[in-house]
């Protein structure tokens, strides 16, 4: 019993599943690409893998290499964001419009009252707070189903958004004013990391959301507050038998949640990186991503800051398919698949575990 | 077919789950037309080797026969067509069906996809005639008694000709009287040739029907006797390894104040429009246990979650140490009460926690287990959490971090009753304490209430087992539909009673004396 098997580990049995997931999305992203050309697959595959090692000069690799470590952490932060609701027993797919909410109050703060940075952060924090307490209300209260009433809010937010900074836009363009061009104060610091990666969009975003998942990790499995979140998540009835508030547990997770995302986006959006289209009738997908980011972290805040950098490359990387063989949506879809299969990693560590269940059966 | 005095014969059986054996090389044989009781503590792998029968599990080693030929039983679906049924302990009904849908439930006849009731209809009554398993063809299984809905599933077996009769712990649900009438049913069904299979740890029923016996003890074959040349004690000491005592030793209550005092308590029911527990009053003194005694379902859970703070009350008081706490949180009322709840999986533990968490549940946030800044203290609760497993023989693979979904259901409930009463309340509620556990466990914990009262805590016993009540309680209190119907001195009241009380037949007027 003392001599544990390395295959019954927990994390090892994670981190498995995971590198399955995505040896099995590769793979099928490939065939996709076989089948509709197989001329250039084995190529077009391996530009999406390598993203910004397609470049041959190595600051050009560091430049590309930052513009992905610019979106990884808009996404880091949406999936812990997930994570964090999911550890209460929620999900949370209502990142998306907590992740809109975040970039309308960050950008609104920045252009429209020229708030230094760290200002728009917290307005986005607090957008997101109040956005994600929405979806905790109608689930403590009215016991309204998250998911429901979370998508609902992504398309209230994302209108919403769009109307607001609609106000702060270029005129004739649908695009917001470049923060740089309004207000440098509100564009987030890079303190060096600008100049090491020649990219003014890499800034402390990047190693802020690292340390934030860290103190995620820390929160969830550490401390009373996460104990009484996670037991809320498991068992409601077992929770409220112990006298713990899981209300209150419900409302203040989603509230959490929902400043985690909207972090993220300011994160995004202060870098200077983006510019908010607001005649857009899709929500961003970065919420979405992060519901596969968390899983293929194997829902623990620290693997998630590793499956995040892996599906920010994909994504960025379908950016190099050659569009001459290719049609143009082909990347979005490659990435699509690997991202999706990456959804199955639950499944694999089940498969995983029961293998070991039946071997042990035989021993 | 050759002649064979055996419907079922299960030779050599072993199945083994990652490192556990949970049978090894079991052999049951049962004849034709007998009833044949499996007995054994829990865990002692009487459910694997049922479900191997059935065909959920397959077994690494060891043959099964039916009538004398060997068979291979796959799946669920094998096991119905070779005519073997069972009973679950939890039956697999649809509520919002009637009794005679379900009983026709996956074999329906139909003509042009339209159900033919009236052919099921008469064979469903002519069963019910001929063996006496009295229905209600058209009532919904929401609305009958937890007897009707058991005869159902007999039916349900019955329907499908099934031969061999699989019943899990039948009895652990119905009133004295349902018992009785269940008894009968059995032996009907065996005279009629029915060849059954009865899983209980309860020896009394198992004395009074079945014909023989086998036991089984952590996964091992013991024996198989004859049920007309044993006796209980042998029959106990077969299945625990070693003497258990039937009854419970204790000395007559030293009563002191009253520790909980209710009035005119009144709860609503889960769907709020009625009151499930109307206008009780009672009390419990130091010293002494109160049992509430009913049949399931007669306000006795609204009563603990309107005690237990998980419910609000719609009216009434209820005083603990001398300190109104009808409107208080669980929190503060746990301070002074423990509450051993009736479902241990939705209340009393979060099963995917590990065990000193779960071992923690109540107590976590007390500054011996928690920093001022709101950090665990993980090795205080490991300390705090393998000392109260060493105390109170918690038994689990992986010690204080097991999980305590992969417990078994008797360590599951050690490890709350540990919880409860360690941290030393003035009012311990005990919900069904002892539900499914085997006798070496029952013992066990009715020893530990015991003690309690006898160090001057209060106990209320919620339980529907009689001899539970009877062996246990200084004073019981009969529920019936909300109310208390009678107050019973247990030394001057028999099984039959109480029965009378539980079943509404008999009441008397509490109310007055108060």
């Amino acid at each position: 019993m003392k001599n544990k098997s390395i295959l019954k580990n927990d994390a090892f049995q994670s981190v498995a599943a995971a590198l399955i997931c995505i040896a099995a999305g590769i793979f099928v992203g490939y065939l996709v690409l076989l089948m509709i050309n197989p001329k250039g697959a084995a190529e077009a595959i391996m530009d999406i893998i390598r993203n910004f090692a397609n470049y041959p000069r190595t600051t050009a690799k560091v430049k590309y290499l930052g513009n992905t470590l610019v979106k990884t952490a808009p996404l880091l932060m949406c999936a812990l964001s997930v994570n964090f609701c999911y550890k209460t027993g929620l999900f949370n797919i209502g990142a998306a419009g907590q992740y809109v909410v975040g970039a309308a109050a960050s950008l609104y703060g920045a252009l429209a009252w020229h708030m230094p940075w760290y200002v728009c952060v917290l307005m986005a924090m607090a957008a997101g707070m109040v956005w994600g307490s929405f979806v905790g209300i109608l689930k403590a209260y009215r016991n309204v189903n998250e998911v429901i009433s979370g998508i609902m809010l992504n398309w209230i937010a994302l209108y919403l958004t769009n109307m607001l900074l609609n106000t702060v836009s270029e005129s004739g363009t649908p695009y917001t004013t470049q923060v740089k061009s309004v207000n440098t104060a509100a564009l987030i610091p890079g303190l060096g990391l600008q100049e090491l990666f020649v990219n003014r969009y890499v800034t402390i975003a990047i190693p802020l959301s690292v340390v934030i998942a860290v103190i995620v990790w820390v929160v969830l499995s550490k401390t009373k507050f996460g104990f009484e979140l996670c037991a809320t998540g498991y068992n409601r009835h077992a929770a409220k038998y112990s006298g713990m508030s899981e209300k209150r547990n419900v409302i203040l997770s989603t509230m959490i949640g929902g400043a985690l995302a909207a972090v993220g986006a300011s994160f995004l959006y202060l870098s200077g990186y983006e510019q908010w289209q607001t005649t857009q009738s899709a929500v961003p997908a970065m919420g979405f991503n992060g519901i596969a980011a968390t899983f293929l972290g194997g829902l623990n805040p620290i693997g998630t800051i590793f499956s995040s950098y892996f599906i920010q490359h994909i994504t960025s990387g379908g950016a190099y398919l050659d569009t001459n063989i290719y049609p143009l949506q082909i990347a979005d879809l490659i990435t699509a698949i690997i991202i999706y299969l990456c959804a199955f990693i639950l499944f694999f560590k089940q498969l995983l575990d029961r293998r070991n269940a039946s071997k042990g059966g035989k021993n | 077919m050759g002649e064979t005095p055996y419907a079922i014969e299960m030779l050599g059986i072993t199945k083994r789950f990652s490192g556990i054996t949970a049978n090894d090389d079991i052999t049951l044989k049962l004849k034709k037309g007998e009833i044949h009781a499996l007995l054994g503590e829990n865990g002692a792998g009487k459910s694997t080797l049922m479900s191997v029968l059935f065909g959920l599990y397959t077994p690494e080693e060891g043959t099964i026969k039916k009538d004398g030929q060997v068979v291979n039983i796959t799946d669920p679906n094998v096991a119905d067509r070779l005519g073997i049924g069972m009973v679950h302990q939890h039956f697999k009904l649809v509520e919002c069906f009637t009794v005679l849908e379900n009983i026709v439930l996956g074999v329906e006849t139909t003509k042009n996809g339209f159900l033919q009731q009236k052919e099921a209809r008469k064979k469903i009554m002519e069963l019910s005639e001929r063996y006496g398993l009295k229905v209600d063809p058209d009532a919904k299984i929401s609305d009958v008694t937890v007897g009707m809905q058991q005869r159902t599933e007999i039916l349900k077996m019955l329907y499908r000709d099934s031969d061999v009769l699989i019943f899990d712990e039948p009895t652990a649900v119905l009133t004295p009287q349902e018992i009785e009438e269940l008894m009968h049913i059995l032996k009907n069904l065996a005279a009629e040739g029915k060849s059954i299979l009865f899983i209980s740890h309860k020896l009394n029923e198992i004395m009074e029907v079945a014909d023989r016996c086998s036991v089984l003890r952590k996964g091992k074959y013991i024996g198989t006797v004859d049920i007309s040349s044993t006796t209980p004690e042998e029959l106990s000491r077969m299945m625990c390894g070693h003497d258990v005592k039937l009854s419970v030793d204790k000395k007559p209550a030293k009563t002191g104040e009253v520790v909980l005092d209710v009035k005119g308590l009144s709860v609503k029911g889960k769907n709020k429009h009625k009151d499930k527990v109307r206008n009780v009053s009672f009390n419990v003194r130091a010293g002494e246990i109160v049992c509430i005694a009913g049949i399931d379902g007669n306000g006795q859970s609204e009563l603990v979650y309107g005690l237990t703070g998980l419910t609000n009350v719609s009216g009434g008081k209820i005083e603990l140490c001398g300190a109104d706490i009808t409107h208080s949180p669980v929190r503060k009322r746990s301070e002074k009460m423990s509450h051993i709840p009736e479902d241990r999986h939705k209340h009393g533990l979060v099963l995917d926690y590990s065990l000193e968490y779960n071992i923690v549940l109540q107590r976590y946030f007390e500054p011996e287990f928690v920093t001022g800044a709101g950090f665990l203290k993980k090795n205080a609760i490991r300390e705090y959490a393998e000392r109260l497993i060493e105390k109170y023989d918690v038994r689990s693979g992986l010690g204080a971090a097991t999980t305590v979904r992969s417990m078994s259901g008797g360590n599951q409930q050690k490890a709350i009753i540990a919880r409860e009463i360690d941290r030393d309340p003035k009012l311990i509620v005990a919900v069904q304490p002892t539900r499914g556990l085997d006798v070496g466990a029952i013992e066990n914990i009715h020893k530990q209430l015991i003690a309690e009262r006898d160090a001057g805590k209060a106990v209320l016993l919620v339980s529907l087992e009689l001899e539970e009540v009877m062996n246990l309680s200084d004073r019981i209190l009969v529920m019936y539909e909300g109310e208390i119907v009678g107050e019973i001195d247990p030394k001057k009241t028999d099984s039959e009673e109480l029965g009378m009380y539980m079943s509404g037949a008999k009441r008397d007027k509490v109310e007055a004396d108060r």
